[in-house]
């Protein structure tokens, strides 16, 4: 799994983001996009690609887009 | 592997009690800071709601039993089960499958129980009554399935009252009901009310509202932590249903209609994506009676399939997961199923 692969699924949850627009330090969650909606697109898209089952705790303790991605790598 | 069979039971009729009155999602102005509720509908895919805090689930339950023996033409003399699934029980104790045995008019050699279980609750529910059927000893059996009002009401935008009753017969040679069962007892806390049981009794700190997950509540309230329910049944859903369909060495096609619990759309249509399962299979009742906690399987089976499958021979996999962690799946048949029509209480 590479970084980059993980930030252009990542931005695929948004309406409005493109994967360009972000990177493995940008904090998601001062994205104007990203709600509690968003949240569940982006665990069922790790569940999808990934196979990884995240808890809630795993969106909450990250802080930027590389954090989840080294959640997702460290549970593989 | 908690594969469990009987056999010689078939389900006879279904019926549903849900309030009149409809709570419409796009007329509530205060979906979430988050978000509008366009968006919120097309997400969750609920549009509307059955809501009166007049009934309890037993109250609704009785409503629709009543209408479903009339439509059965049942003797109420005949029914020697009743088992009634509610997280809200009409009083701590007693159970009220005990009350309703007497405010149905069933009789005293009658054996009721109860189980306290959400939205996997139908399919456990079932499972008693159909092992208990199987035998041949008892031969009609009512299963009550639903929630409505609890302690206190809970300030979300998804959960609806609703009261179903299954009716259940043994019959002789019938290939009755298969089941794939799991519990993780580890996500207890993923959905709970924290007071008022046991653990944590009723204290004026019970009432005190705090911020969970943006809203006001207090302890006697439900909560749940949505995204770790949300990644629980994406997951564990799919898995469960396949699990039964190996096991059984039955395949997706031959079954007529695939029945999910229904919280929240986006969960369905990811479960029915990694089954592939065409929309006409999977229909839903939860964007006009939101989520139904254990009423959901057999309301969908009730509203959304009557007039189509009453008269021919229909196969069903149904799969209710949810708070406890709790899921069921189950495998069966339905000939000559009689659907009441909705029964709604004013």
């Amino acid at each position: 799994m590479e970084l980059q692969e993980f930030i252009n699924n990542f931005a695929e949850q948004f309406d409005d983001i493109d994967a360009s627009a972000l990177n493995g330090s940008t904090i998601f969650k001062d994205l104007d996009e990203w709600n509690s909606l968003v949240a569940l697109s982006v665990i069922a898209m790790i569940d999808e690609e990934y196979d990884i089952t995240l808890k809630g705790n795993d969106i909450i303790s990250a802080t930027t887009v590389e954090d989840l991605y080294n959640i997702v790598q460290s549970k593989k | 592997m908690a594969f469990i069979e009987f056999k010689n039971v078939r389900i006879a009729g279904i019926s549903t009690g849900v309030p009149k009155h409809i709570e419409y999602t796009k007329d509530n102005p205060n979906i979430s800071s988050e978000y509008d509720a366009v968006d919120f509908i097309k997400s969750t895919g609920v549009e509307s709601r059955r809501i009166d805090d007049r009934f309890t689930t037993s109250d609704l339950c009785c409503a629709a039993a009543e209408r479903l023996i009339e439509d059965l033409n049942w003797n109420k003399s005949e029914i020697e089960v009743l088992i009634f699934v509610t997280q809200g029980p009409d009083y701590i104790c007693p159970a009220t499958a005990c009350i309703i045995q007497d405010r149905l008019g069933l009789s005293k050699e009658c054996y009721a129980a109860e189980l306290p279980l959400g939205c996997s609750g139908w399919v456990y529910g079932l499972s008693y009554a159909a092992s208990l059927l199987s035998t041949g000893n008892v031969r009609k059996a009512l299963l009550m399935a639903g929630d409505s009002k609890f302690i206190m009401p809970i300030p979300d935008q998804l959960s609806s009252h609703a009261g179903t009753v299954t009716a259940l017969e043994y019959e002789e040679g019938n290939d009755g009901f298969k089941f794939h069962f799991g519990t993780d007892g580890s996500g207890w806390d993923a959905i709970y009310i924290p007071d008022g049981g046991a653990r944590n009794g009723v204290t004026p700190k019970s009432f005190e509202l705090e911020e969970i997950n943006g809203k006001q509540m207090c302890r006697l309230q439900s909560r749940m932590n949505g995204m770790d329910v949300f990644a629980f049944a994406i997951s564990t859903a799919p898995k469960s249903i396949k699990k039964t369909l190996e096991h059984y060495g039955v395949t997706m096609e031959d079954i007529d209609y695939c029945i999910l619990h229904q919280a929240n759309l986006q969960i369905d249509e990811i479960i029915r994506g990694k089954l592939k399962l065409p929309p006409e299979k999977v229909p839903y009742s939860l964007h006009v009676f939101g989520n139904t906690s254990s009423a959901t399987i057999p309301i969908t089976i009730n509203t959304q399939l009557k007039g189509k499958i009453e008269n021919k021979p229909t196969r069903f996999i149904c799969c209710g997961f949810g708070i406890g962690l709790s899921w069921g799946t189950v495998l069966f048949n339905t000939d000559n199923i009689v659907l009441s029509n909705l029964v709604e209480l004013d």
